[in-house]
């Protein structure tokens, strides 16, 4: 056990050290385009210039950031908005050439005193949806490449060979540079950027650089990753936080880019150059206490990070286990927070970026990898976190040491934990049913629980071996269904109810099948089926908090408003409501946490010098929220077609998973759909799924009613252009596209309520085009 | 380099303190080139009824494995120290402080501490202060990440 007070210094992981001539890997490089630029200040928050980078022609130019812009994007993911708005086309997919990487910070992004303040955006057009996806990512990029000099990177076009982009803030120069020699897994490539581009072969210099990277199976599959490093000084170890969803590092790969590197001279508390750093260390020491007193009280994440909720899932029968099938399963606690507890190196500060004290980003040092290419080395794993662990469940892998496996090689190849293991869970659901068998699989037996076949099945892509399943399945679970469909395999009910996507990118890993908010939570969404737009599940299921269809739209409402406004700002969610004031529980609207939304009024204030209230920081979001929406729309989607999701998250698709939960899928057939109980016992389980399909099929369209009314936009999920003109997007390009499509939508009776209303239930609004009268 | 075992703190004599606080104007004297005292001193000397009681550092160390970025260390003689060139402002350290003596004032973003330089005792004009040697193993506290309450 580590005692704790170690110099850094003297502080040993264990793990396998490499030595790489690094003399030879530089004189490979070959600077194909350098830009030189004046070294500026942040001025509050803001750098007030962003960097575009053009792969095809090889240019680097800086683009100013404009008060219009901070006042209707904010920052952060609002400024990827924007740029993308600006470059991309209606038509873009993911592998055009005008597609872009976009990474930006936001103007909190860097501060140091209050917990969180690392947050990257990510945006691009993703390969699994082909809309935009953005990532929230942790890791020292973003502050870096803020105090370098920018706010946001854009990265346009695709290198003939392999490059990485340099941006030294120390020197002052961009470059795009060749990189034939250099590793492509992140867990080394990291590692040898950092060396080579730290100033002084110094711990702390080498905590000054940051890398962004990707990995061998990212090239060969649409679940690409980035990886965000950030380099620990005791461990030695360049350590990564993921931007995972929607294959993010497939379009890194696509464009060539090996890696980008941010290197910055200095930073000190107040390099964000805040208006009133005195009251962001008041309000920041006061969150340190708050964690310090209540942590281990609430979530533990400074003990065990977000894998804490691995049994508060199981126990609410949320806990994705065998591809959604079960919330829980009775093996759960070998694979409980405890367990990984033991693994867990335990005193040092692990924050994906300065000064966070919630200190969720756990590691395991010292893993020794059991396959593939690095067999048999010791390596630090990050995490694994809540995500990757449940993702283990879905596919039934019962052993810790197998879930650091999968984590250990998601990472370093460079591909999404939950998109794989969601993927993985399905396809070896559709293995028991026999509608995938071996001679399907390319000779991998994909049966619940067979770890070892899934490890080979990621090897295999990392190396780029072809094979009809692996070329299919590394793709995801939306073009597997087509596969299986086109083929004949199975019945295309089952398969579609089964596979667990949406707008074409897998979910995360909650059950959520007794929770209809939370069901609009995942599929009442702009990127696809991923828990950070709402996580109602408790308000909605355990605590009926919000009953109503009005109810449940108002949280669709503002907790994906609130939640976005973290993505403005380059912040984490986790300080809002993984901790939370001794007191909250007896505030008028616990779930908002009232007193951290009011450290956030403040924390905007005390960085930008606004004068905001807490209504501005839901005004901003919905700016942004709706732009994006608008987007989607612009692109051929974000239309209720596309908000569409599987059976399965609404509830049992096969007799198995209604025989497992009977009582309780047969309760509500009297009390939601008021059958006689006596008729109920009669019918056989088949008539009665079934009523429960027909019954929350409906329930989620009426759902999506509400919320589409509550959002200001049409029954057909097309924001207004009166919505967008109130929130002050006047852009009249946009307006106009808006506008078209509703039009369109009128002629092909597209403007109508989805839910079926019966007798004494009423739509959101009975007069036709209501927003027209605003 | 041998760990060092012993460590300096300071140790007020209730019965000899008057509450003049020149301890405390010395000591924002060492960390801020001021007499003020009060907020800017390491070493806050507090009425307790008809006596005084003092609060500062007592060298326990759990800040250093706090600090991201290895700012704070334990020196040859023991005392724990905070580099503020290196030091980045996030005052978790300040925030962690189980006794609230890693200081902040507003006169900067880092933070500051006692030093066990006796300054504050050489300033006193009763003697009440002192700095006594401890062992570290006695004091040492560790921040632990313990699983539940």
């Amino acid at each position: 056990m580590v005692e704790g007070q170690i110099p850094v210094e003297e502080y040993e992981t264990g793990n396998t050290r490499h030595k790489w001539d690094f003399k030879k890997i530089r004189f490979a490089h070959r600077i194909l385009a350098e830009y030189n630029y004046k070294k500026g200040e942040v001025q509050r928050g803001y750098a007030n210039r962003t960097l575009y980078v053009n792969l095809s022609n090889n240019t680097i130019k800086e683009k100013p950031v404009t008060d219009d812009m901070k006042k209707k994007f904010t920052g952060g993911r609002g400024f990827g908005l924007k740029l993308l708005w600006d470059s991309i086309k209606p038509t873009t997919r993911w592998n055009s050439e005008e597609n872009e990487l976009i990474i930006t910070t936001g103007p909190l992004c860097g501060t140091t005193q209050y917990p969180g303040s690392g947050k990257s955006l990510c945006l691009s057009i993703s390969p699994s949806t082909n809309i935009i996806c953005d990532c929230n990512v942790g890791g020292f990029f973003g502050p870096y490449l803020k105090f370098a000099g920018f706010d946001a990177l854009e990265i346009q076009g695709k290198a003939k060979n392999d490059v990485i982009v340099v941006i030294d803030g120390k020197k002052g120069r961009v470059t795009i540079e060749t990189a034939p020699l250099e590793e492509t897994n992140s867990h080394l490539l990291s590692e040898q950027l950092t060396h080579m581009y730290a100033s002084e072969d110094t711990e702390k210099s080498r905590q000054k650089v940051s890398v962004v990277s990707s990995g061998k199976a990212a090239e060969n599959s649409y679940w690409g990753c980035l990886n965000f490093s950030f380099y620990d000084i005791r461990r030695k170890v360049a350590r990564m936080k993921q931007a995972g969803r929607g294959g993010l590092g497939t379009v890194l790969r696509d464009k060539k880019v090996k890696a980008i590197v941010a290197k910055v001279e200095k930073i000190d508390g107040i390099s964000n150059h805040p208006a009133d750093p005195m009251k962001l260390a008041k309000i920041g020491t006061k969150m340190h206490r708050e964690i310090r007193d209540l942590d281990r009280h609430q979530c533990n994440m400074r003990a065990v990070g977000t894998g804490h909720l691995v049994e508060i899932m199981d126990t609410y029968d949320l806990l994705p286990t065998e591809n959604y099938r079960f919330g829980s399963f009775p093996k759960v606690s070998k694979i409980s927070s405890s367990k990984f507890y033991k693994l867990f190196t335990k005193v040092i500060p692990d924050g994906c970026w300065h000064g966070c004290t919630m200190a969720c980003s756990k590691t395991v040092d010292d893993y020794t990898v059991k396959t593939g290419p690095y067999k048999g080395q010791k390596v630090t794993v990050d995490g694994p976190e809540y995500e990757t662990i449940a993702a283990g469940s879905n596919m039934g892998f019962w052993d810790p040491l197998w879930i650091l496996e999968f984590n250990f090689y998601c990472d370093t190849y460079g591909i999404d934990t939950i998109s794989t293991g969601t993927s993985m869970a399905f396809y070896m659901e559709m293995y028991e049913y026999g509608i995938l068998n071996k001679e399907r699989c390319d000779g991998l037996e994909l049966s619940f629980g067979n770890s070892e076949a899934v490890l080979e099945f990621m090897h295999r892509i990392a190396r780029g071996d072809k094979g009809e399943f692996l070329n299919v399945a590394s793709n995801g679970i939306r073009r597997v269904k087509d596969w299986l469909i086109k083929n004949g395999w199975g019945d295309p009910k089952l398969i579609e109810d089964c596979g667990m996507e949406s707008k074409g990118l897998e979910y995360s890993e909650y059950v959520t099948k007794e929770s209809l908010a939370m069901q609009g939570g995942y599929g009442l969404t702009l990127k696809g089926p991923q828990h950070d737009e709402a996580w109602l599940i408790f308000m909605d299921m355990v605590n009926n908090a919000i009953p109503t269809f009005h109810d449940k739209a108002e949280a669709l409402h503002y907790f994906p408003m609130w939640r976005t406004w973290f993505g403005l700002n380059g912040l984490c969610k986790l300080p809002w409501n993984d901790i939370e004031p001794a007191n909250n529980a007896e505030t008028d609207e616990p779930a908002k946490v009232p007193e951290h939304v009011q450290n956030y009024v403040e924390y905007q204030n005390a960085v930008t010098g606004w004068n905001v209230k807490k209504e501005d920081l839901i005004l901003q979001s919905e700016r942004c929220y709706n732009w994006q929406r608008a987007m989607n729309v612009w692109m051929g989607r974000g239309q209720r077609k596309d908000d569409w999701i599987p059976y399965r998250s609404m509830g049992p698709v096969t007799e198995m998973e209604y025989m497992s939960r009977k009582d309780r899928y047969d309760k509500q057939l009297v009390e939601k759909l008021g059958l006689k109980k006596e008729d109920v016992d009669k019918m056989g389980t088949k008539e009665k799924m079934e009523k429960l399909y027909e019954y929350r099929r409906d329930q989620y369209q009426k759902l999506a009613d509400a919320v589409y009314y509550r959002r200001g936009w049409t029954p057909n999920g097309i924001p207004t252009p009166q919505k967008m003109k109130q929130l002050g997007m006047d852009d009249p390009k946009m307006l106009k596209m808006l506008q078209e499509k509703i039009d369109e939508d009128e002629k092909n009776g597209l403007n109508v309520w989805g839910g079926k209303y019966g007798k004494g239930e009423k739509p959101p609004s009975i007069h036709p085009k209501y927003w027209e009268k605003w | 380099m041998d760990k060092p075992k012993t460590v300096k703190i300071l140790k007020l004599h209730p019965e000899k303190c008057d509450g003049c606080k020149a301890c405390e104007r010395a000591c924002s004297q060492v960390h801020f080139k001021t007499d003020e005292g009060g907020d800017k001193s390491a070493i806050r000397i507090i009425k307790d009824g008809d006596s005084y009681k003092m609060h500062v550092c007592d060298q326990r160390g759990l800040c250093i494995d706090m600090c991201p970025v290895g700012a704070i260390t334990r020196r040859k003689n023991g005392v724990v120290w905070l580099d503020k060139n290196v030091c980045i402002g996030c005052q978790a350290c300040v925030g962690f402080c189980p006794i609230g003596a890693m200081r902040k004032s507003d006169a900067r973003i880092e933070p500051f501490k006692c030093i066990s330089c006796g300054a504050c005792v050489r300033a006193c004009p009763n003697d009440a202060l002192e700095l006594v040697e401890v062992k570290i193993d006695d004091i040492k506290e560790v921040v632990y990440h313990k699983q539940g309450a």
